[in-house]
């Protein structure tokens, strides 16, 4: 058990190199040669031929592929992932003072899906077939059609211009959070509830599920005591997995609000063609991500013990 | 036991997201001839229903030039914000702009670029993994760890960086997304692939000295076309929604060109004022998605009779 963990934490060094050569093989496709690029960036004249070449011999643009990935990647590895052309600072330092805001979000978005998601797809798979079910059957039709860039403004529409309970946009005062995390929620609600119905649904016909209605147990008391608890394991899952996710949606969501999270920094950062915001975003993100995917997949193992027995019998052999 | 659950939960965990929250593919699918796959698809009507309307669209969109009561970016400037009349049925945008016919022809764009991304994506998706699957060996592990790399994040980031390197314009939407979007295909494939691989009739093909390109292309894929035509309809949807999502974050088409989601961009300014310059582009994006996954889920329970 304890070799499996540490292998798969391990497993986690030879992708964050991958993600480390995507990103730096992202700014390759920039078009236009890099030091004049550079140049027009950091001066507001435009540059002369001279500057042009100090800056190129300066960051060392002519040097091959593989040492400017080598030097990039030391660089990195120290936690420096360059300036921003536009602000000037650390690229992590600016990542590090937005991410709170996006975390804040999309934990809410989260909440709010689960507290959606779970009672709605029981209730869909204890009455199977019934109005219910074919209510958060459309329900998560819906979640899963509607755009976020579209549903955000119809929340907008409705509960700040409208009723006028919420702002409209910015972090200000402590109802702000709750349309960009409605916004992000409701998506991850649908595929949620579906799942859960799903393995509700699985759960309850196997054989040990008879035997519990064969006791003369009533319905409700078989899903509580011993349907639910299995069902829930790939929900869990998947939560981490949804949760990543979550993260990701924001970019698109958090312009909607004017929200100050990293999300909103990609998209400007990609107007203002700012080459190491992006590619320090796509670093970032991409670690964070790979490490929920891991611990989506040990906690399957922790929580699941037909698993985790058979990978401890399998480590006894 | 315990095995194939853990398998089946994390096809469904990965693809259930991948392709926007909707629908599951499960890497196992029985042969079902294509009579029995129609008959039970005529029975759905869900499905039928979001057949009809991907059918309308596609009509519509076609026909934008007669059925269009205006020139999409001729300016009316007497007419700016107006409300719907007969002569503009929808109304016009702030430019003066006939709304209806601006939804028309944006439905050529943006039907256009998700179909023309789904196919790109099938065939990039498809051949890759089976390639994958079929090649073994070296070949295997290079593609599978590039997709493992592209599916290790949130496929939006990836489409958007790209083409926030690529530079502003339609034709770097489609190369950002297909350029991540058929690691999913390609996994599946795969994976269909290695089963078949091992069954009696790709033996049988083997043992009478069939080449690999003919086994593949005889006796494989056709195996392969069914899971793959519902993940297709499915990521159609998909697609759809983050090229129009890319488009409303003004990185696609450019104006006066029409398009969904750069509709919903042109419309930002408004909502206060004249909220359905958002509300019709946005509920025909939702409308064509939510046909693409009726259309999906339908197929795949005509596909696959166990569930």
């Amino acid at each position: 058990m304890k070799r499996y963990l540490l292998i798969r934490i391990l497993s986690l060094i030879p992708l964050w190199l991958g993600i480390s050569v995507l990103a730096f093989a992202l700014s390759n496709l920039a078009p236009g040669d890099p030091a004049t690029v550079l140049a027009h960036r950091l001066s507001d004249a435009p540059p002369t031929e001279e500057q042009i070449a100090a800056i190129r011999g300066q960051y060392q643009l002519d040097a091959p592929l593989p040492v400017r990935y080598a030097r990039w990647l030391g660089a990195a590895v120290r936690g420096d992932l360059g300036r921003s052309y536009r602000t000037k600072e650390p690229v992590l330092k600016e990542l590090a003072a937005r991410f709170p805001a996006t975390l804040q979000i999309a934990l809410g978005a989260l909440a709010i899906a689960l507290v959606i998601a779970l009672p709605l797809g029981v209730l869909a798979a204890v009455r199977r077939g019934t109005w219910l079910d074919h209510t958060a059957r459309v329900g998560a039709l819906l979640g899963a059609s509607v755009p976020s860039y579209w549903l955000g403004y119809l929340l907008i529409l409705v509960f700040a211009l409208g009723a006028g309970w919420l702002p409209v946009a910015g972090r200000d005062g402590a109802g702000a959070a709750v349309l960009p995390a409605l916004t992000l929620g409701l998506g991850a609600a649908a595929t949620l509830a579906r799942l859960t119905r799903a393995s509700l649904l699985e759960v309850l016909g196997e054989d040990f599920i008879r035997t519990a209605r064969a006791k003369g147990l009533d319905e409700w008391a078989v899903v509580w005591r011993h349907a639910l608890k299995g069902a829930l394991i790939p929900v869990l899952t998947v939560t981490v997995i949804a949760y990543g996710h979550l993260l990701g949606g924001a970019v698109i969501v958090e312009g909607i609000f004017a929200w100050p999270g990293v999300g909103n920094l990609l998209v400007n950062s990609i107007y203002d063609r700012d080459y190491p915001m992006i590619q320090g975003f796509v670093l970032f993100m991409g670690m964070i991500f790979t490490v929920l995917n891991l611990v989506a997949d040990l906690s399957y193992l922790w929580i699941d013990p037909r698993i985790r027995l058979a990978h401890e019998r399998r480590a006894r052999t | 036991m315990s095995g194939k659950r853990e398998d089946l939960t994390n096809v469904r965990a990965r693809d259930s997201f991948v392709a926007a929250g909707h629908g599951t593919v499960s890497a196992r699918w029985p042969a079902v001839s294509g009579r029995g796959v129609l008959r039970r698809l005529k029975r759905d009507r869900a499905a039928l229903a979001g057949l009809v309307v991907i059918m309308l669209l596609v009509a519509l969109a076609l026909a934008a030039p007669l059925v269009a009561p205006h020139d999409p970016a001729a300016q009316h400037s007497s007419e700016r914000l107006a409300s719907p009349t007969l002569t503009f049925p929808l109304g016009t945008d702030n430019l003066g702009r006939c709304l209806l016919s601006r939804l028309l022809y944006g439905a050529r764009l943006s039907l256009a670029s998700a179909g023309a991304a789904s196919l790109l994506v099938l065939v990039i998706g498809v051949g890759m993994g089976a390639l994958a699957g079929y090649a073994g060996g070296w070949v295997d592990i290079v593609i599978m760890r590039v997709v493992d790399l592209l599916l290790a994040f949130p496929l939006l980031i990836l489409a958007l960086a790209i083409t926030g390197f690529i530079g502003v314009g339609m034709g770097s939407v489609l190369v950002g997304v297909v350029s991540v979007w058929w690691a999913s295909y390609a996994r599946v494939v795969r994976g269909l692939v290695l089963s078949l691989r091992a069954r009696p009739f790709v033996e049988a093909a083997w043992a009478v000295g069939t080449g690999p390109a003919r086994i593949v292309i005889r006796h494989v894929l056709p195996n392969v076309v069914s899971p793959v035509i519902v993940l297709a309809t499915l990521e159609m949807g998909s697609l759809l929604l983050v090229i129009s999502g890319l488009n409303f974050l003004g990185l696609g088409v450019q104006p006066p060109t029409p398009e969904w989601g750069a509709m919903l961009n042109d419309g930002r300014p408004f909502l206060r004022s004249a909220p359905q310059l958002l509300i019709y582009p946005g509920l025909a994006i939702s409308l064509a998605v939510m046909a693409c996954n009726l259309l999906g889920d339908g197929l795949r329970d005509a596909l696959d009779p166990r569930l």
